[in-house]
């Protein structure tokens, strides 16, 4: 909502307020000022010139050679507008003018003859385009005649007035008018608010007997007043109506148009003006379209109803979607005799409805959308009246014609000074609280600290006691409420055991040399279904789409972190920023179906990470390592090694990933994610160099946690440590071997460690060597030679048996 | 013979002081206390002694042993230590050149905000609560007093999956359902932090998803000035004890009354200047008393309880707190940005 100041001063005095005071307090009691603008940027010494002759320039065809009287002196400009003409009175720029954009304005010699100064349309003096009057838009502007030669042209076209842009909240319908805001400046000056005229002189002729009124929903349509206003001279309307509608951001049309566009400004209730003799009958019925009705709008387009599009009808097709827009049938033009007002209360779902199927927002729908004041209603309508009389020499019917089943019932709501105290922690009196009821015009009766509050129907948010507390608290002040803290017995805050071992895995990952990242959980469809460790993916054969993406990058819900990650990866290499090592902690989310969900999907927390590049780097050593299978596998290692969790890997075919290179880990039998080297193929789609990534149920890790220290198990006793190197074929993997080992070695093995693997010389082809380190011991007692023995022994045998190892030579 | 001696000793003596190698010590020592040195060599030839003088000049040969001896050890010793020095000179290194670079990693901007805001109001009795990013349109809307078709929907434009689920576009309904859950049997006191999602097209100041962090104290003879009171404590501890708060009149539809809160902009201290579009304030978050309409749909006597609730966006508090003038760096990673941001 765009203010004028200079409009709002016909309602309020706000003459001892600067623009910045006022709009500061307007923000802190309640309704935000978002900006301060003022009509059009600074100029000077633009005065009212009187053209007394116009002639054509010798030596231009185009241009015209103007005599101008400015009041003062007499200057001779020099003028290219097309519709310059002698007798107008006009905005002159004088020599040594300054026009909006710096502009300055001096003596020229055009085409040989000179010109003092310059006649200015009305962009030139800083209005924007879209709203000046098309009459104008190609040429200069030309004021009414009754302008007074030698005033100020900026005052006179309000190019100082400063406009206050509201930002509303969908609470205060209210401030959508002119009147609304000055009840709101009102109550935070207290000063009185004075109404506008309505008052009309009516012709003895009956409008019931021009039109009948039929509404079929009332419900949707509780009232419905039609005005005839006969004898209308279509023609422009008065300046400062024009300078207001220019103000709050309207273009002025004509004066028909443009006083049912003030008036909704001023009383926030839309208005329709159709032209009498095009309505096509002599009754008005409003009701629901009928399917596949059509009708072509004000716009010129044709546009398809359906039942649930409120309609007003001449009885046989429809000449305005209710409350959005009129039709062209019945437009309003220049030939335009009689008059028909309409001033309705049309439901806000219904106006909803139509604006939204339509795409047709404007002035008048988001002001029923937001409900209008059910009592200003008919009142707009003689406002509007009073104005076709005054300015379009109307003469107004006896009427309207209603249908009236307007609920204009104030709203009571009890407060007491006691309860008002005990919300906001306050020790405000009854006195105060009167005197706040009574700035915001509010009726009430008040006895012993009690109030029955009658809430004015503009108010319509107000319904319930914490509605008139916010009214008391925000006109008492928000700065006057004390500081508290709360008085309840106070509950140790703190992170639930999940939440910090989440925390402590943050830090590891950290401390392991990972950055994190956060990516978004909306991607492509393809993105959304890549890298998707395999326990995921036997839930979820597909990912969930949006029903109404906004685009397809952002369309489906992540079933992996790993695509984002990469091609967050995939950003930086293009910077140059080739060596990378991140994690992300976030959801995936796994539904059996992808698409009619009936419940919501599971919300699986993962933990993944890639690195790519250079791991260690330190050029004046030489020393350079690059990131690789076992850099991941280590930081994986780590993580469960940190957590307590014992789970193991064994080789994997994944999509996306190297063949060759990849690991699932399990915990038991249960898959709890997998990491490796990414598919050359894959990389290259993301131009990564080789690139290697893990991804973990954090599910998992969180519920399967045995970090707890236990210091009773210090050993006394000291370990024994044996070597086993085996021999074995290359396909092999150790980790069968080891499995072998730790289940046939005895309780006394503690650790198995691979030291050594070697393939060469010295061994036969397709072997390989694995070379081992046993650690034993017990915390009891010191070991004996003959029990490591024996399990050496043991361990020998069943390697031999289940892997066809020898020991090595 | 003790002539003998005492030469063999003196002998010795100068040669050990002469000694400049461990090899050169070796070689005496081998020359005069071996078996086949002088000093055996002299023992003997005590056969030819009388019996008397036979223990005295025994007792001073071995004497002369030892002090050789003596004097070996600690010429070696002395020795050893030059070599160990003159060996450890030759290692000296440029220590002015760079050490080996250790890989640290680093928390996101967003998490170090998210985790400082928890531990603040940790600090002040909150727990910390999670919940679902796939919300139905109950919890998401309709338990926070925003029934269908209701005007303020507009305000937050969603992803919908289906008519009744959708990307949550904030963090409230996880208060919704912590409520819920209780029924009116006890006071929740709880911060919510987590991910949201909105219909916005991404620009400098708009993304499509992005972080919230709301808060709710639900209990007996809660007071809009404890809400103030919290903030306050909250907005000094996080942007500084000089930083001053100002609530204004807002609305939300789940809070009644509901308040919006500035703090004084840091740069201009309250007189106004670009940062604060010559307000001389920030808006920093929105709250309010909980609506008596959340409360009993969420099993809570609105006679009884009252609470206020809150929410903010960590993301709005980074690029205030930090300067970071586009949102759309908290998601796209670049290493350089996530870099500049490590929690001292
Ligand atoms: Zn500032």
């Amino acid at each position: 909502m765009f203010v004028s100041l200079n409009w709002l001063k016909n309602y309020v005095d706000i003459d001892n307020i600067s623009s910045e005071q006022l709009a500061e307090k307007i923000t802190k009691s309640g309704i935000e000022v978002e900006g301060i603008e003022y009509v059009a940027e600074a100029s000077s010494n633009v005065v009212v010139g009187y053209v007394q002759s116009c002639e054509k320039h010798p030596n231009a065809d185009k241009l015209n050679l103007c005599q101008v009287d400015t009041g003062d002196e007499e200057l001779q400009i020099i003028c290219g507008a097309p519709n310059v003409a002698q007798g107008q009175k006009v905005a002159v720029a004088k020599p040594g003018a300054v026009l909006p954009g710096n502009v300055k304005i001096k003596k020229a010699k055009l085409r040989g003859v000179e010109s003092q100064g310059m006649i200015c349309s009305l962009q030139e003096l800083g209005i924007e385009e879209k709203f000046v009057p098309k009459e104008f838009a190609e040429g200069i502007f030309v004021f009414p005649e009754d302008a007074e030669v030698g005033a100020d042209a900026r005052e006179l076209l309000n190019l100082d007035d400063a406009i206050l842009e509201l930002g509303l909240t969908p609470n205060r319908a209210d401030a959508m008018s002119m009147l609304g805001v000055a009840y709101e400046t009102s109550a935070i000056l207290d000063t009185p608010v004075k109404l506008p005229d309505e008052s009309v002189n009516l012709s003895s002729e009956q409008a019931a007997d021009y039109v009948s009124v039929t509404v079929e929903d009332a419900e949707l349509n509780p009232y419905y007043g039609a005005f005839v206003i006969k004898d209308v001279k279509v023609k422009n309307s008065p300046l400062w109506m024009r300078n207001y509608l220019i103000a709050a951001g309207i273009r002025p049309i004509n004066n028909v148009v443009d006083i049912t566009n003030y008036v909704l400004l001023e009383y926030g209730q839309p208005l329709h003006a159709f032209d009498y003799d095009r309505f096509g009958s002599k009754e008005i019925v409003v009701r629901r379209a009928h399917d596949k009705e059509t009708i072509t709008t004000l716009d010129d387009q044709e546009r398809e109803l359906y039942s649930n599009h409120l309609v007003i009808t001449n009885g046989q097709e429809p000449t305005a979607i209710a409350g959005v827009m009129g039709g062209a049938d019945s437009e309003v033009s220049e030939q335009t005799k009689t008059v028909l007002l309409e001033a309705a209360y049309f439901s806000p779902a219904a106006v909803r409805q139509s604006s939204k199927d339509h795409g047709l927002r404007s002035e008048s729908s988001t002001r029923f959308e937001k409900g209008v004041d059910p009592e200003r209603v008919k009142r707009a309508g003689l406002r509007a009246c009073q104005l076709l009389s005054e300015y379009a020499d109307g003469i107004i019917l006896q009427g309207p014609v209603e249908f009236d089943e307007l609920n204009c019932t104030e709203a009571t709501v009890e407060v007491s000074t006691e309860k008002v105290n005990e919300r906001l922690g306050t020790e405000i009196t009854s006195d105060e609280i009167s005197d706040i009821l009574r700035k915001l015009h509010f009726g009430f009766k008040a006895n012993d600290g009690i109030f029955i509050v009658t809430v004015p129907t503009r108010r319509g948010d107000i319904t319930l006691f914490e509605d008139m507390v916010e009214e008391i608290a925000r006109i008492y002040g928000y700065d006057n409420l004390p500081y508290t803290l709360p008085a309840g017995a106070g509950q140790a805050g703190g992170l639930t055991s999940r939440q910090s071992l989440k925390r402590e895995i943050k830090h590891y990952m950290e401390g392991a040399g990972l950055m994190e990242a956060i990516t978004y959980s909306l991607t492509s469809k393809e993105r959304a279904e890549t890298l998707v460790s395999p326990e995921i993916r036997e839930h979820a054969t597909q990912s969930i789409r949006l029903s109404m993406p906004m685009s397809e990058e952002h369309s489906n819900l992540r079933l992996s972190i790993l695509p984002e990650l990469l091609a967050s990866f995939s950003y930086n290499t293009a910077r140059k920023q080739a060596n990378l090592a991140y994690y992300e902690i976030g959801t995936v989310f796994v539904s059996p179906v992808a698409e009619k969900l009936t419940e919501q999907p599971r919300e699986l927390l993962r933990v993944a990470g890639a690195v790519t590049g250079d791991w260690l780097l330190h050029p004046m050593q030489q020393e350079k390592k690059q990131a690789d299978f076992f850099l991941v596998k280590g930081i994986v290692e780590g993580l469960l090694d940190k957590l307590g969790i014992t789970a193991t890997f064994k080789q994997a075919k994944l999509e996306g990933m190297h063949p060759g290179r990849t690991a699932q880990v399990y915990l038991g039998e249960q898959s709890i994610g997998f990491l490796g080297q990414l598919h050359p193929s894959l990389q290259q789609s993301y131009d990564l160099k080789d690139t290697y990534v893990f991804d973990l149920d954090m599910e998992a890790l969180l519920g399967q946690t045995n970090n707890e220290p236990d210091f009773s198990k210090i050993p006394r006793y000291p370990s024994v440590s044996r070597d086993i190197a085996l021999v074995v074929d290359q396909e092999i993997p150790a980790g069968d071997i080891k499995a072998t080992i730790v289940e046939k070695a005895g309780a006394l093995l503690k650790d198995v460690q691979v030291f050594d693997v070697y393939q060469g010389e010295h061994l036969q082809a397709g072997k390989k060597s694995i070379a081992f380190s046993l650690f034993y011991q017990d915390p009891e007692r010191t070991l004996k030679d003959e029990e490591v023995e024996a399990s050496y022994q043991a361990i020998l045998s069943a390697v031999e048996k289940n892997h066809q190892a020898e020991l090595r030579g | 013979m003790r002539e003998r001696l005492q030469a063999l000793k003196e002998e010795a003596l100068a040669k050990v002081d002469q000694a400049d190698t461990l090899n050169e010590l070796q070689d005496i020592k081998v020359a005069y206390l071996g078996k086949k040195g002088p000093i055996t060599e002299v023992l003997r030839g005590m056969g030819k002694l009388s019996k008397e003088e036979r223990p005295v000049i025994g007792e001073l040969a071995n004497k002369v042993r030892e002090t050789i001896a003596g004097e070996l050890d600690a010429k070696k010793e002395k020795l050893e230590a030059r070599e160990l020095e003159e060996k450890l000179e030759k290692e000296t290194i440029d220590v002015t050149l760079p050490g080996r670079p250790v890989t640290l990693g680093g928390p996101h901007l967003l998490t170090s905000i998210v985790e400082e805001i928890e531990d603040l109001f940790i600090g002040m009795g909150f727990e910390v609560r999670e919940g679902p990013e796939v919300e139905t349109d109950y919890y998401n809307f309709e338990a926070l007093n925003l029934p269908k078709g209701h005007p303020a929907r507009d305000m937050q434009d969603s992803f919908y999956i289906t008519e009744e689920l959708l990307m949550r576009t904030h963090t409230s309904p996880v208060q919704a359902r912590t409520m819920g859950k209780y029924q009116g049997s006890k006071p929740v006191k709880m911060i919510c932090p987590g991910k949201v999602y909105r219909r916005d097209t991404d620009d400098a100041t708009h993304s499509h998803q992005f972080t919230q962090v709301e808060g709710l104290y639900v209990d007996r003879n809660v007071r809009m000035s404890d809400l103030k009171g919290v903030l306050n404590r909250f907005a000094k501890q996080m942007f500084g004890e000089e930083r001053e708060i100002r609530l204004r009149p807002s609305f939300f539809p789940f809070t009644e009354p509901s308040v919006e809160m500035d703090i004084s902009c840091k740069v201009c201290h309250g007189e106004g200047c670009s940062v604060c579009k010559g307000t001389g304030w920030i808006e920093i978050l929105g709250g309010g008393m909980v609506h008596p309409r959340v409360l009993e749909m969420a099993g809570y006597d609105s006679k009884e309880y009252t609470g206020f609730a809150f929410g903010m966006g960590p993301e709005r508090i980074a690029m205030l707190k930090y300067g970071v003038d586009d949102i759309r760096h908290f998601y796209t990673n670049d290493i350089r940005f996530l870099k500049q941001y490590h929690k001292a």
